[in-house]
């Protein structure tokens, strides 16, 4: 061996490997960043990248106005945050009276009717405020609700825990706006009552169902931590804003609706604990000029033992698009499906320049591991990618919906860390495609057709989403399986069942989890690279 | 013998096409061994599966005892150069070297000093893009360079040298092969490695014609034919004839002798008294062994020229 004695690397004469082995995947990594760091247009590329991301949304942020009443004006509105610092529409009819310390409520609920706006006339755009006079017919919305109700305070966007019928979900158990609990199903009617059920104790409501009023099941229970000790409770109704998603596309999206109204009969109001006697009050919760909810009124009114509560508005979450107020903050971020175009390129390029030159063979004999090789290769184009994502969100984030806000736009607030995952995903988002798009090459070997498959893999599944070539349903399936499915990552409000919403990528809205969408993009990478590894090792280079 | 680089029954083919038939040789330290052959022979194809790129369906290649694969930093056992244009032409010359370097565990200081061996100081910091053919072999070699190797293998390095670098090229293998390194170069012009090759691997049709030492090959080639110019023909070939020789008739007034050495030939004919104004021993060229030794693979002259792989 005597020709090796010019080279530090020593041979372990039992397994035939080098003593420095374990350092070489290392000297593999650092020879590929400076492949890739000593080409100038791959770092153009990926500086791009990140430009493109924060400029598109900053134009898109730039070029959207809202504006109140004919002179367009600043809206004055106030939007209540719930308890979790998301943004929240309360506004119901409430008939209550004080509760000092523990007790329940317990009420039948024999009737659930309503208005919807007619389709000929009083159509408004849902984003406005307002309460037009529109032409109203008989009908319930699915999602219009009345019962009872324990709430911290009549503050908008205090605690609350309720259980309630529902024009076309059954008996419901909702708290703190987010929370949603199914219960018996089933519209009540004369012939068929629903008997509900709220008991407080300390800071755990727990509501009840019945068909007759002795025998109850439990639908849950709801810790309100703080609940202050002497509580509002009684009855309420509220019924949510018809809205009508009409057109879609990469512009936005427009709706058309109205305001809706529920009444709902209730009897039987049994009350145990520290109660007033007597002393029902009714309030019009939310509905005035500031807020921003299409509301149309409400009252009630009580007739020997039975109380009609006629309620419009909404108890939940404010949603993109709704028939709410509000941007979410992960337009600023529209920008990054057009970063991604460039970093596939890069990143195909990062492979396919060296089959083209033949470059392949020197890089092949310098580290004959050929799948360290392209791991290596994996690592560092994915690290570009992601900090390259992670700095266009940080800038974007913060600037786009800044600009957003300056022009009159209400941004829905988000919690930090749904902030830091949107930063994190954007930047994981761009890794995956990257090592997709570099996977991809290898296999093909050739710039051109690369690109073409991984933008066609990637960028028509979102577009025909995004423009809805698919029915809805087909979408949501098309959005389970492809790369783009990541893009729920960048989702900033999540999907709440109990509120209607048409969820499209136009409207910010996923059919995956956030990570789970992310998942389903490093499989496609993880597969392709695997594949990658396998061709790479069997092929004559 | 000190390991170098051992091929020993190597038998690839590109689908229809041998490749390689049973390739065999070993390289041996201190000396510019020649790798010669047509265009289609094998060259490029026995140093790429040297080089672990291209696996051999039968056969096997060692450098320094062990199979290249198995090399952790391979750069450090053998230096190669298979196609000085394989370069990603917005990367520097340096920066070329330097990914290189890292890859091996090596330092820019070391970059710098390849650098400065291939002659490449004012070019070293320009897009490689921008190279002459010649500066993309000098930086081929300078790559080739950078692990220290005891072994060196170059696939047609002269190609593209202006003749200032063919003679730049000459003396830096020779030097390389001076300090003890195994020197292995490819071409398919026997006339490069006239002035530089100290052993010739001779190879068609994917296997090895011959494998002699480039002294032995001129010897052989040769003969013992002397180049005789006379005015008396007839009693020339009469008295030669007679003495042994063969003599054939090459001219007007000149014949070739075989059988007989040249201070013979003169012997005889100064003791017949037959006159004669030149006895030259015939030194045969390197391109004519070169032809006789491939005259008998002759088939694959009519095929069309065909670089084997791609």
């Amino acid at each position: 061996m005597s020709a090796g004695t010019a080279a530090p690397d020593r041979m372990d004469a039992r397994t035939g490997r080098d003593a420095a082995g374990q350092g070489s995947f290392a000297h593999v990594l650092r020879a590929e960043w400076t492949k890739f760091r000593t080409v100038r247009g791959w770092v153009i590329g990926m500086v791009v990248a990140a430009l493109v991301t924060v400029l598109v949304g900053y134009l898109s942020a730039a070029g959207s106005h809202t504006g109140c009443g004919t002179s367009g004006g600043a809206c004055h509105f106030i939007v209540p945050l719930g308890p979790g610092g998301e943004a929240v529409t309360d506004s119901f009819y409430f008939v209550h009276q004080p509760l000092a310390g523990n007790g329940s409520i317990t009420a039948r609920v024999t009737m659930l009717t309503g208005t919807l706006p007619s389709a000929s006339g009083g159509r408004v755009h849902a984003n406005i405020g307002g309460n037009p006079r529109a032409t109203t017919h008989p009908g319930v919305e699915q999602w219009s609700k009345a019962g009872i109700i324990i709430k911290e305070s009549t503050r908008r966007g205090s605690a609350y825990a309720a259980v309630m019928v529902t024009g076309g979900h059954g008996v419901r158990m909702q708290y703190d706006y987010t929370q949603d609990i199914a219960g018996p199903p089933g519209r009540p009617s004369t012939a068929s009552p629903r008997w509900l059920r709220l008991t407080r104790s300390g800071d755990t409501i727990t509501g009840y169902a019945s068909a007759d009023g002795t025998h109850w099941t439990q639908i849950g229970t709801a810790t309100l931590a703080g609940l202050p000790g002497t509580v509002q409770a009684g009855l309420f109704a509220t019924s949510p804003a018809y809205s009508l998603t009409t057109s879609q596309g990469l512009a936005g999206t427009s709706s058309t609706g109205g305001p809706t109204t529920a009444t709902g009969v209730l009897d039987h109001v049994t009350l145990y604990g520290a109660w007033r006697a007597g002393g029902w009050r009714g309030d019009l919760i939310g509905g005035g000029p500031s807020d921003p909810y299409p509301v149309q009124g409400g009252g009630y009114h009580q007739a020997g033992g039975a109380f009609s509560v006629t309620g419009s508005g909404d108890i939940a979450p404010d949603l993109n698009n709704g028939p709410g107020p509000g941007q979410s903050i992960q337009f600023s971020l529209v920008g990054t499906f057009f970063g991604l175009i460039a970093v596939v390129v890069v990143a195909v390029m990062f492979i396919t320049a060296e089959y083209r030159r033949g470059l392949i063979r020197t890089t092949l004999a310098a580290s004959p591991r050929r799948g360290q090789v392209l791991a290596a290769k994996a690592v560092v184009i994915g690290a570009v990618a992601f900090v390259a994502g992670l700095v266009a969100a940080v800038v974007a984030i913060p600037v786009n919906s800044a600009v957003s806000r300056g022009n009159g736009n209400y941004v829905l607030p988000v919690s930090a860390l749904t902030e830091v995952r949107m930063v994190l995903g954007t930047g994981a988002l761009l890794a995956g495609a990257a090592i997709l798009a570099l996977a991809v090459g290898a296999a093909l070997r050739r710039s051109a057709i690369t690109v073409t498959v991984v933008i066609v893999v990637i960028v028509l599944p979102y577009l025909i989403s995004v423009i809805n070539l698919l029915s809805a349903g087909g979408d949501q399936w098309l959005l389970r399986l492809v790369p783009a499915a990541a893009f729920s990552i960048q989702q900033a409000i999540p999907n709440y069942p109990q509120v209607s919403n048409v969820c499209t990528p136009g409207t910010g809205c996923y059919p995956l989890a956030p990570w789970t969408g992310f998942a389903v993009l490093c499989a496609w990478a993880l597969a392709a690279l695997g594949l990658a590894v396998v061709l790479l090792r069997r092929r004559d280079a | 013998m000190d390991t170098t680089i051992e091929v020993s029954g190597l038998r690839k083919r590109f689908g229809p096409t041998v490749a390689l038939d049973g390739m065999s040789f070993t390289v041996a330290p201190g000396q510019v061994t020649g790798f010669v052959g047509p265009n289609g022979a094998g060259k490029s194809t026995t140093m790429r599966v040297i080089l672990g790129l291209d696996a051999p369906d039968a056969g096997s290649a060692l450098v320094g005892g062990r199979p290249y694969h198995s090399l952790r930093h391979p750069m450090h056992h053998v230096g190669s150069l298979l196609d000085a244009g394989a370069l990603q032409p917005s990367r520097t010359g340096r920066n070329h070297l330097l990914w290189l370097a890292h890859s091996q565990g090596l330092t820019a200081q070391r970059v710098d000093e390849v650098i400065g061996q291939a002659g490449l100081e004012k070019a070293a910091r320009r897009r490689a893009g921008g190279y002459s053919l010649g500066m993309r072999q000098r930086l081929g070699l300078a790559a080739a360079m950078l692990g220290d190797p005891p072994v060196i293998m170059l696939d047609e390095p002269f190609n593209g040298l202006d003749p200032e670098g063919i003679v730049w090229m000459r003396g830096f293998l020779a030097a390389l092969a001076r300090q003890g390194r195994a020197v292995l170069v490819s071409s398919h012009l026997m006339s490069e490695l006239e002035d530089t090759a100290d052993h010739l691997v001779v190879i068609g049709r994917g296997k090895v014609i011959a494998d002699i030492s480039m002294a032995d090959l001129i010897a052989a080639a040769s003969g013992d034919r002397v180049t005789l110019r006379t005015s008396a023909r007839p009693e020339a070939m009469t008295v030669l004839e007679h003495a042994g020789a063969t003599v054939t008739v090459t001219g007007r007034d000149t014949l070739t002798v075989s059988g007989l050495d040249a201070e013979r030939i003169v012997a005889v004919l100064t003791s017949h008294t037959v006159p004669f104004s030149e006895v030259s021993a015939h030194r045969a060229t390197l391109e004519q062994a070169y032809m006789d030794l491939t005259r008998d693979a002759v088939e694959y002259r009519a095929e069309p020229a065909r670089e084997a792989g791609r």
